[in-house]
């Protein structure tokens, strides 16, 4: 019963807070629900069992993904009321898409629910000896620690896009040059003269 | 009142189904459009879980933890071409995103 009370509540609040991110007017706004849904989800994969992946969502989502949508949100000074030109009016469309493609995904899923192999199991939290960490260690990095490297190259990858992307030197910043400075040598930067008394130095 | 599999499952889809919606009403914010892609993602990592735990077979945990990876890659690389964009253009309307071309 407690459970049951803890889903709706959860699911309730993932899906209002999804729904308020595309219907929201400030881009802002939109971010926060984001972060409401993404928390909320959080909770019902706690429900489930998933405790390490509702973990990672927060840290994830909710701590580096969704802060740099705000922080971007922020930085960009745009007329967002232009760009709502056209909700009303692919709203039915929209609208009617959305609801063909809802009762289909639904009838699939009551469908996979009741006949498919995982037809009438309760969720498994872990096992008696094993947190849920564990497991998906174990797993992890045995069996799909090339697919976990691979993810690393591919975050790799990303940050450097990233900031490919949106670096951009300014003209007239002096830089190090680290190159020119260990290459240099002393004939390059220094003279020996011995001055005539009374003459000084003259190029 | 048990909660089962069809329950995850029917809040996946509505989730699905909200950021289908989102990119259709919001084409011109790309925001909100990077917002919708990462609810797909997360209903998505719900429907992954959800057999996950129901099946009791860890690798779809990890298979969401793929997924994670990539959402937050693709929101980083995405967010930098917005911003690249925006410094171009002086605007983020998805419509004039044809200019980058070429």
């Amino acid at each position: 019963m407690l459970q049951a009370i803890a889903f709706y509540l959860m699911a309730a609040t993932t899906v209002l807070g999804g729904l308020f991110v595309v219907t929201a007017r400030n881009p802002v706004h939109s971010v926060l629900w984001l972060i409401l849904s993404f928390f909320s989800a959080a909770g019902l994969f706690v429900l489930m069992g998933a405790e390490f992946l509702a973990m990672l969502l927060v840290v994830v989502y909710v701590g580096a993904v969704a802060v740099l949508f705000l922080f971007v949100v922020m930085m960009l000074d745009v007329d967002f009321v232009r760009l709502r030109e056209g909700y009303a009016q692919y709203l039915p469309i929209g609208g009617v898409v959305a609801i063909i493609l809802l009762v289909e995904m639904i009838m699939v899923s009551f469908a996979v629910a009741d006949g498919g192999a995982a037809a009438g199991k309760a969720p498994v939290a872990a096992t008696v000896d094993t947190s849920n960490a564990e497991a998906i260690g174990r797993v992890l990095y045995t069996d799909y620690v090339y697919f976990f490297q691979a993810a690393g190259i591919v975050l790799l990858i990303a940050m450097i896009g990233a900031i490919v992307l949106t670096l951009r030197h300014k003209p007239h910043v002096r830089r190090q040059n680290i190159h020119q400075q260990v290459t240099r040598r002393r004939k390059d930067a220094m003279t020996v003269v011995t001055p005539a008394t009374g003459e000084g130095i003259s190029e | 009142m048990t909660i089962g599999l069809a329950h995850y499952l029917t809040v996946a889809a509505i989730l699905f189904t909200i950021g289908v919606f989102g990119i259709f009403v919001n084409r011109k914010n790309v925001i909100i459009i990077l917002m919708s892609i990462e609810l797909i993602l997360l209903s998505v990592n719900i429907n992954l879980v959800a057999f996950s735990t129901h099946l009791n077979e860890v690798s779809g945990q990890i298979l969401a933890m793929f997924v994670l990876t990539v959402a937050a890659a693709e929101a980083a690389v995405g967010l930098a071409i917005l911003v690249t964009f925006f410094r171009n253009r002086g605007d983020i309307a998805v419509d004039d995103a044809s200019v980058m071309k070429g």
